[in-house]
């Protein structure tokens, strides 16, 4: 076991080191380890996830993203689109999520008989996705995670 | 996995009988967790790091991470919303990427122009940027030496830098890359008003009969405000909404009148506005009499290039000081200089319809409609972007429609602190504090005297702008380079021939600040890593002056540093003698032998305040480090420039309370409209308005020309290109394309382009195509139905993109008088690879 545990710590050790020097046109982590004066073959336009599945919110506050396609959804002074769905008097229809309740208040916190038109543009605050991978990890831990470690330590002592 | 919810439901269940059947575990017994020990989150305020709508955020951490971000209710600017960006702030600080350690470029351990980024200590960071500073003051002088800051700095962050370049280096090449952003804006103001920045504020939206939007997306790049004139114009039916843009963007969807127009041609519609207004006899002239002058500015004025390209060889008026240049002229006069400028022929020249052309001017005529308008980068990213700032005040001047509620020409800022940092600290090559000039001597001897400096210390030359910052690297008499907050080789216009050489150019040391390894860390011979955001306490200014600060809320990762302890601790690297002359230190002989430290951070102002008026719960790495609230000192010492001069701040601590206040704060009280009596204590009893940034008091108005732009397309380079911003990502995209919602979102630039256009050169969606300009190439993907509708001859792609640099194309010709530089136009061909 300890054995095992030394070559463990020397191998990681050496991954280290091998990271730890950069070529200088590996190191901007969005280009793909390609030189400044040269450019990668783009990708094809990827596809939009299209499932209707819901994605977890990363906390409770985080609007929604959209699990569908949008194209061609027509917001503008004559109609909106995603509301003949969300919108309240229109989910029994159609079993999408109604728009939040906080939808409905005004700047200063009144709630109105209707969605309030500070909301009216969906697509400032929801976006669908892509269907491709992120370009670098992202670290961030939700609070669940984070609660969960805590419930674990106090399991630990 | 595939799931449907009935099955969902019962899996569940069966998993929570086991449970209940189970051996009861205390806490975690349950799916809901509701000890308040652990569920409780640590909520406290800060300004967004984005846009310069000056957004306030709660920022909720848990175990020294950040785990929720929200709009703050509590502030008058957003009122709890968000935009997308705004809500994953959460992310932007945890890319796996974060850099933890300075890079320096190696060989055989030592440092080599081609080398490899070898992880090193801070001191063997400083170790070497000292040497290269001292070599380089050695054998150039401080005009060698130079620095490229950020809007995005915090206000303490630009301040100690101006010093630390102006004072303690004795180098005015300082400049913010709010340079590409707004410094039209500024001269524009500094032009028509002789002080900067906006009189209204953003209560002027709720106050509006209509907006007009002059080359402002702000749908996209200001969200927020645009949900303020989206509110507006669709809870007020009478309201409505003008968009004049070159290409079809997300802000048509709430237009009464939308325009596209030729580029450049927004010049001449603003004529028309003018001469439509004296036509239609509706000159306000008992406002017009008694607070404008009328001045005809000089033309042909050349396009900021350098000297030896054939549009400057051309130009009759393009040497310095002629550039900016003005003469009187009567009401009479400017009236007949617009004369030319009738709908007839501005229609034939912008391609707007007449008609539209008129519903546009009378909502500036009529008497009775508060008019707001609005304009960002297609105004100040332009050739004659300080003409076309002076042009919009003219049509608010003739109508006397401003400085009152709704009334209101409004000047948008692109970054968070691009007027808090970057204006009123005036980290700018000519800039001092509070709308002071190098150029000034009383001004530099104000400063000096606040500083506790010898007389003389700040040169009066004003250093190298930003676009002439890149070929002064490029023709190597620009030697020492630091660049903090910012992606220039990502943002900066023609990357291939200007600013890519200038930082590989072997004479150069470039040294490269940032959280993450962006693509001018990839053209760096040092990289420092940064801190960022709340990982530091700091202060930034929006858009409508409202100064915001913050507090420390997290820590940065092990062996991050902010930008303020950067500039700070460098100085500890130089003895006043090594970088002051023998007669300077004459004047002053205590100074010998003390650090640049000493003499412009331990000067009894800035460390006047000690830790202990640090609340004791509050983290604040830079401060407990250097032993003295750094933050606080920097503040108050930067704030004795503007108390008593039109840019009066509250207290320090007062900042830390609420959710930000407009400046002049004259005894507590924050000011909404400047140069109207009754709402700025500046302007005197009895004048009803004031200009009083003008010796007079009066504003100007600039009769001032339609000219071309400087690239317009021809047979072979046949289209015109714009770039831009897009919702989704903070420009160049280094903190947001590494938050994986945002990213998936809008993964890449594709280039925008009128389906005819397309079919014409047998393109289709998604063909892969060369863009080619006659400064370079790049590859990317066609886009005909995208949220951006361009006409036929037009294509635009935003930069955010680090794989597919746009920047390669775009021509770096400047505003003549702004130094701005023109991302909007220039000539390119697309082919099909």
């Amino acid at each position: 076991m300890k054995n095992l545990i030394m070559v463990s710590i020397s191998l990681s050790l050496l991954i280290l080191s091998f990271t730890l020097t950069a070529q200088a046109e590996e190191i901007a982590t969005l280009r793909d380890g390609t030189a400044i004066s040269e450019q990668k073959k783009p990708n094809f336009i990827p596809k939009i996830v299209n499932t209707d599945i819901l994605h977890a919110r990363n906390y409770p506050m985080q609007p929604p993203l959209i699990p569908h396609k949008i194209r061609n959804y027509q917001i503008n002074l004559e109609v909106n689109k995603c509301l003949s769905c969300h919108s309240r008097s229109r989910t029994e229809d159609s079993q999408a999520p109604m728009v939040s309740v906080t939808h409905f208040m005004d700047r200063d916190g009144n709630f109105l008989a209707e969605v309030s038109p500070r909301r009216y543009f969906c697509n400032q605050c929801h976006i669908p996705q892509a269907d491709i991978k992120p370009l670098v990890g992202n670290t961030f831990k939700d609070m669940h995670t984070l609660m969960k470690e805590k419930i674990r330590d106090m399991k630990v002592h | 996995m595939k799931i449907n919810r009935r099955e969902f439901i019962k899996a569940n269940a069966i998993a929570a009988a086991a449970t209940v059947a189970g051996i009861s575990v205390p806490v975690a017994a349950s799916n809901l967790i509701t000890n308040s020990e652990i569920t409780k989150l640590k909520w406290d305020k800060a300004p967004c790091r984005f846009c310069g709508t000056g957004c306030s955020i709660n920022v909720a951490t848990m175990d020294d991470k950040i785990v929720a971000t929200h709009g703050d209710i509590n502030s008058p600017v957003n009122k709890g919303l968000n935009c997308i960006k705004g809500y994953f702030l959460s992310k932007i600080m945890y890319g796996k990427d974060r850099l933890t350690s300075p890079l320096l470029r190696m060989k055989d351990g030592k440092f080599d122009k081609n080398g490899d980024f070898t992880p090193i200590s801070w001191d063997q960071a400083f170790d070497i940027m000292a040497v290269k500073v001292k070599a380089t003051l050695k054998e150039k002088g401080p005009t060698a030496v130079g620095m490229f800051g950020s809007g995005q700095w915090t206000v303490q962050e630009g301040y100690a830098a101006v010093k630390l370049m102006k004072a303690g280096f004795r180098s005015n090449n300082i400049e913010p890359n709010a340079r590409h952003c707004m410094a039209s804006a500024v001269a524009g103001f500094m032009r028509t008003f002789g002080i900067d920045e906006p009189m209204g504020c953003y209560d002027d939206i709720e106050a509006a009969d209509a907006f007009v939007l002059w080359g402002a997306n702000m749908a996209e790049m200001h969200p927020i405000l645009w949900t303020r004139v989206t509110d507006r114009r669709l809870s007020a039916p009478h309201v409505k909404v003008a968009v004049l843009s070159t290409f079809e963007n997300r802000n048509f969807d709430l237009a009464d009148n939308g325009m596209i127009f030729t580029p450049q041609t927004d010049l001449a519609i603003l004529n028309f506005i003018a001469n439509y207004i004296i036509k239609t006899n509706r000159v306000n002239k008992d406002f017009v009499n008694k607070h404008t002058n009328f001045r005809l500015g000089n033309t042909d004025i050349g396009y900021g290039l350098r000297p030896e390209h054939a549009l400057e060889q051309k130009a009759r008026n393009n040497s310095a000081g002629n550039t900016g240049g003005s003469e009187p002229m009567t009401f009479k006069e400017y009236a007949k200089f617009v004369s030319s400028y009738t709908a007839e022929y501005v229609s034939e020249l912008s391609g707007v319809p007449v008609d539209k052309l008129n519903a546009l001017a009378e909502l500036y005529a009529d008497p009775d409609t508060k008019v707001t308008s609005f304009w960002t980068m297609g105004f100040n990213q332009h050739t004659r972007g300080v003409w076309a700032n002076n042009l919009v005040y003219n049509i608010h001047l003739l109508t006397g429609k401003i400085s009152t509620p709704g009334n209101s020409p409004f000047s948008l800022t692109g970054q968070p602190s691009a007027c808090g940092t970057a204006r009123e600290v005036g980290t700018f090559s000519h800039r001092l504090p509070a709308d002071m000039v190098v150029k000034n001597p009383k001004h530099r001897a104000f400063a000096e005297k606040i500083w506790k400096l010898p007389e003389g210390t700040v040169p009066p030359k004003p250093g190298y702008h930003a676009v002439l910052q890149n070929r002064k690297l490029k023709d190597g008499e620009l030697n020492f380079y630091w660049v903090q907050c910012n992606n220039n080789l990502q943002a900066a216009a023609n990357i291939n021939e200007e600013v890519f050489p200038g930082y590989r150019n072997p004479k150069n040391f470039i040294v490269v600040s940032d959280p993450y390894p962006t693509v001018t860390a990839q053209a760096a011979d040092l990289i420092l890593p940064t801190a960022m955001w709340v990982e530091k306490e700091g202060v930034y200014g929006n858009a409508e002056r409202r100064t915001q600060a913050w507090y420390q809320q997290v820590n940065a990762p092990e062996g991050a540093r902010s930008d303020l302890w950067q500039l700070v601790e460098f100085s500890k690297r130089f003895i006043t003698d090594e970088v002051w002359t023998k007669e300077l230190l004459d004047k002053k002989p205590e100074y010998r032998g003390k650090t640049l430290f000493n003499v412009l951070f331990e000067n009894g102002n800035v460390n006047k305040f000690p830790l202990t008026e640090i609340p004791k719960d509050r983290l604040n790495f830079e401060s407990r480090d250097f032993g003295f609230y750094l933050q606080k000192g920097l503040f108050e010492e930067y704030a004795t420039f503007g108390r008593g001069h039109a840019h009066d701040l509250a207290p320090y601590e007062i900042y830390h309370q609420g959710r930000g206040l407009r400046w002049p704060v004259i005894n507590g009280k924050e000011t909404l409209w400047r140069f109207k009596e009754g709402s700025d204590p500046y302007v005197k009893a009895g004048k009803g308005f004031e200009f009083y940034g003008k010796p007079d008091g009066r504003a100007i108005i600039f009769a001032l020309p339609y000219e071309p732009a400087a690239e317009s397309p021809d047979k072979e380079y046949d289209l015109w290109l714009s770039t831009g911003r897009v919702l989704e990502h903070w420009h160049s995209g280094s903190m947001t394309q590494r938050v994986p919602e945002l990213y998936k979102a809008m993964p890449d630039a594709l280039v925008y382009m009128n389906p005819d256009d397309a079919q014409k050169r047998n393109l289709r969606r998604g063909d892969l195509v060369k863009l080619i300009s006659r400064r370079g190439e790049v590859l990317t993907r066609v886009e005909t139905r995208g949220r951006n509708k361009p006409p036929i001859g037009l294509v635009f792609m935003p930069w955010f993109d680090a794989s597919r640099l746009v920047n390669k194309l775009t021509l770096d010709a400047t505003d003549p008088i702004s130094k701005q530089t023109d991302y909007k136009k220039c000539a390119i061909k697309i082919e099909k690879v």
